[in-house]
C-alpha cells in the first residue's frame, strides 16, 4: 500500500535518512524503532508532507505522495506533543479537519460525537485542551487523526509523554481502535517495548538506516546486525568467529548457537539473559564464573556473572527471587537454539 | 529525595524560632519591602499621581487672566468641549491614529511573521535594525522625512529624473500618517514578534495535516492564537499617536492640528489651562477605554 523507495535526507553533514525503502501493508500496524537521532521522525514527517527527501520516491496505493501538498494528503499525524488547538474546545479539535472537508453541520457533529465516544471522551467535549490530563489529551489528538478516516495514520511517539500505567492502558487501547478502524497505522517510537507490544511489523533504524524489518518475535529471537541484536531487549554479545557448532569466541572456547554462517566469518553470538540458565558450581556449563551482583525486581531477579575471559559481566535474568548470592561460583548455559549468531 | 528531606528537616526548627519575635521579622520584611518599592513608588506618586490630580481638578475651575487657574467651580470647560470645532479635532486625531494603527498592522504583522521564521541569528540582527531608528533623535528622524519629501527633496528629484512630478508630499493628513507609522512601527512589530515567536509550529503543521490550506491555518489558527499581541501591539501604536504634537506639528504644517497640538496651545498659547486640561482628561478617557478594553481581551485569550 505504501511504498517507500530510495527516500534520502540530509540536513548539512548530517544523513538523517540513507536510502531508505520500506513496504507498509494495508491494514497493518507498523513501527519505526530507533534511538532518538536515527531519522525516524524525518521520514515520518516527510510522509506528512512537512519535509522533503532529496531523493526517493513514497507511493500511497500507486500514487505518488511527495508530489502532494501536506494539506491535500490523505495521511493524519498524531504529534507527540499531541499540538492540540489551545484555543479551541475538544469538539471544535476534532471537527477542524473535517470542517476543512466542507461536510455538513450534522455530519460533523454525528462523526466528532461518534469518534468522541469511541475513545471515552463523549463528556469532555466541552473542555479545551489544558483542562484535561495527558492521557486524556493523547486521546483527544488520537480522535482529531482518526476522525478523518485517513489512508494512512502517523504517530510519533504516541505515548511517551504518559506515565507507565495509562501507557499501558493507551497501548491496549491503540491496539483495540486500529483493529476497530482498519486504518494502517505507522508508529514512531524509540521503546522497543513499546513497538513489540503494539506493532505486527517493526522496522529498526539506526543512523539513518534501516537494520532489519521483521515482526516482533522474528527481530527478538533472530537479531540480523549488531545493531539491532544490543538494542532490541538486553543481550549478552559474544565476539568471535562462526563455526558449525556456533561461536568460535575469542578467549572462551565454542559457545553454542545455530549458525547459517561461513564457518570463519567473524560474527556475535547473541544470548537474552532469560535463555541462560545458573547451575551451581559442579553443574554442566558452558561458562564458569562467580556472581558478581543480584538484583531483585520483583518478577525477575538479575545476576550478573564474572566470566574470566571477559570484560562485561554476563546478564542473567531469573524468574521471582533467587537463592544465588554475590560471590557464589555458577556454570552458566543455554540451549543451541538460544544463541543468535548475527554477522559482524 | 535525601536532598529535599534534609532542606526539609532544617527548615522546620527555623521557622519554629521565628515564630517567637515574629513582629521583627515582619517589621524586616516590611522594611525591605519599601527599599525595593520605594523608588519606583515615589516616582508614581511625585511624578505621575500628583500632577495627574493637579491637571484633573483644573478641569473644574475657571481660566486665569495670564494662565493659572482661579479657583471658582464651573462647567463650561466640558460644554465647551462638546463644541463642534473641538469635537472635530477629536474625532480627527481618533481617525488619523486608527489609519496610522491599521497601516502599522498591516505592515508590522508580515513583517514579525517573517522574522520570527528566520534561523536564530538572522532573527536577532532583524530585531536589532527594528529597534536601531530609536537609537537617533526623535526630531531629527523627523526632520529627515522634511528633507526627503519637500519640494526640492529626494523623492521628488528622484520622480523628476524619471518625468514624474513635482508632487506636493508635504503637510497634509498624509504626511502626518506617514509620520505615524514611521515612528511607532517598530512598537508594534515587536508585541507581534514575541507573540508569533510563542506560537509552537506544530499547530500550523497540524493544522495543514488536518486539510487546512495556508490562508485558513492563518484565518483559524495562527490568527487568534496571536490575537493578544496584535491588541498589545495596536495599543502600542494608537496611544501615542492619539495624543502625539510633534508629527502634527512638522509633517502637518500646522494646518490640520491634532488633539495634542490642541492641548499644548491650550496651555503654551491660549493660556486656557483648565480648558487644556479638560482636553487632556477627554483623551485619558479615550486611552483608558482602549486599555480596558486591551485587559479584557488578554484575559479572554
Amino acid at each position: 500500500m505504501l511504498q517507500i523507495t530510495g527516500v534520502s535526507r540530509r540536513f548539512g553533514d548530517v544523513t538523517a535518512l540513507a536510502d531508505v525503502s520500506l513496504e507498509i501493508r494495508q491494514g497493518e500496524f507498523f513501527a519505526l524503532l530507533g534511538p532518538s537521532g536515527c531519522g525516524k521522525t524525518t521520514l515520518l514527517r516527510i510522509l506528512a508532507g512537512f519535509e522533503s527527501p532529496d531523493s526517493g520516491t513514497v507511493t500511497l496505493d500507486g500514487a505518488d505522495l511527495l508530489g502532494q501538498a501536506a494539506h491535500r494528503r490523505p495521511v493524519n499525524l498524531m504529534f507527540q506533543s499531541y499540538a492540540l488547538f489551545p484555543h479551541m474546545t475538544v469538539a471544535k479539535n476534532v471537527a477542524y479537519g473535517l470542517e476543512r472537508e466542507r461536510l455538513s453541520k450534522a455530519e460533523i457533529r454525528d462523526r466528532v460525537g461518534e469518534v468522541l465516544a469511541k475513545v471515552g471522551l463523549e463528556q469532555m467535549a466541552g473542555r479545551r485542551p489544558q483542562q484535561l490530563s495527558g492521557g486524556q489529551r493523547q486521546r483527544v489528538a488520537l480522535a482529531r487523526a482518526i476522525v478523518k478516516r485517513p489512508r494512512l495514520l502517523l504517530l510519533d511517539e504516541p505515548l511517551s509523554a504518559l506515565d507507565k500505567k495509562v501507557r499501558a492502558e493507551m497501548q491496549l487501547e491503540l491496539k483495540r481502535l486500529q483493529h476497530e478502524v482498519g486504518i494502517t497505522f505507522v508508529v514512531v517510537t524509540h521503546d522497543q517495548e513499546e513497538a513489540m507490544s503494539l506493532a505486527d511489523r517493526i522496522a529498526v533504524f539506526n543512523a539513518g538506516r534501516v537494520e532489519q524489518v521483521d515482526e516482533p518475535v522474528a527481530l527478538y529471537e533472530r537479531p540480523r546486525t549488531p545493531f539491532t541484536a544490543g538494542f532490541v531487549g538486553a543481550s549478552n554479545l559474544f565476539a568471535g568467529r562462526a563455526c558449525s557448532a556456533g561461536l568460535a569466541a575469542d578467549g572462551l572456547g565454542v559457545l553454542p548457537g545455530v549458525s547459517d554462517l561461513p564457518d570463519g566469518t567473524p560474527a556475535l553470538l547473541a544470548v537474552r539473559p532469560e535463555r541462560l540458565r545458573l547451575d551451581g558450581e559442579q553443574g554442566q556449563g558452558v561458562l564458569r564464573g562467580e556472581v558478581a551482583d543480584v538484583s531483585f525486581y520483583g518478577g525477575v531477579s538479575h545476576v550478573s556473572v564474572a566470566v574470566p575471559g571477559r570484560a562485561e559481566p554476563v546478564l542473567v535474568a531469573t524468574p521471582g527471587a533467587t537463592q544465588v548470592r554475590a560471590g557464589t561460583r555458577v556454570a552458566l548455559s543455554w540451549a543451541p537454539g538460544d544463541g543468535a549468531l548475527v554477522p559482524q | 529525595m535525601t536532598r529535599s528531606t534534609v532542606s526539609g528537616a532544617t527548615a522546620a526548627p527555623r521557622s519554629r524560632r521565628s515564630r517567637a519575635p515574629g513582629r521583627t521579622a515582619a517589621g524586616r520584611s516590611a522594611v525591605g519591602r519599601l527599599v525595593f518599592l520605594g523608588p519606583g513608588l515615589a516616582y508614581l506618586i511625585v511624578l505621575l499621581l500628583v500632577p495627574l490630580a493637579l491637571v484633573l481638578s483644573y478641569t473644574i475651575f475657571r481660566r486665569g487672566r495670564f494662565g493659572g487657574v482661579v479657583y471658582e467651580a464651573t462647567g463650561e470647560n466640558f460644554t465647551r468641549l462638546l463644541d463642534p470645532l473641538y469635537l472635530d479635532v477629536i474625532v480627527g486625531s481618533l481617525k488619523l491614529a486608527s489609519i496610522a494603527t491599521v497601516i502599522a498592522l498591516l505592515v508590522g504583522y508580515p513583517t514579525a511573521y517573517l522574522i520570527a521564521q528566520l534561523p536564530r541569528k538572522w532573527k536577532t540582527i532583524a530585531l536589532v535594525a527594528i529597534v536601531l531608528p530609536f537609537w537617533t533623535n526623535f526630531l531629527v528622524r523627523i526632520y529627515a522625512w522634511i528633507v526627503l519629501l519637500s519640494g526640492p527633496g529626494l523623492v521628488n528629484s528622484t520622480l523628476g529624473d524619471l518625468g514624474l512630478g513635482p508632487f506636493e508630499f508635504l503637510y497634509n493628513q498624509g504626511t502626518i500618517v506617514t509620520g505615524l507609522v514611521y515612528s511607532y512601527l517598530p512598537l508594534m512589530v515587536l508585541p507581534l514578534y514575541a507573540a508569533i515567536e510563542k506560537l509552537d509550529p506544530q499547530l500550523r503543521e497540524a493544522s495543514a495535516n488536518l486539510g487546512a490550506r495556508p490562508a485558513r491555518t492563518f484565518v483559524s489558527v495562527t490568527l487568534p492564537l496571536t490575537l493578544p499581541g496584535v491588541v498589545t501591539g495596536c495599543l502600542f501604536v494608537f496611544v501615542p499617536s492619539f495624543g502625539n504634537f510633534i508629527i502634527p506639528e512638522l509633517l502637518g504644517g500646522g494646518r490640520s492640528i491634532m488633539v495634542g497640538n490642541l492641548i499644548r496651545d491650550q496651555f503654551l498659547k491660549a493660556r486656557d489651562w483648565p480648558f487644556g486640561s479638560t482636553l487632556a482628561l477627554a483623551l485619558l478617557a479615550v486611552l483608558v477605554v482602549l486599555l480596558l478594553l486591551q485587559a479584557w481581551s488578554a484575559r479572554r485569550a
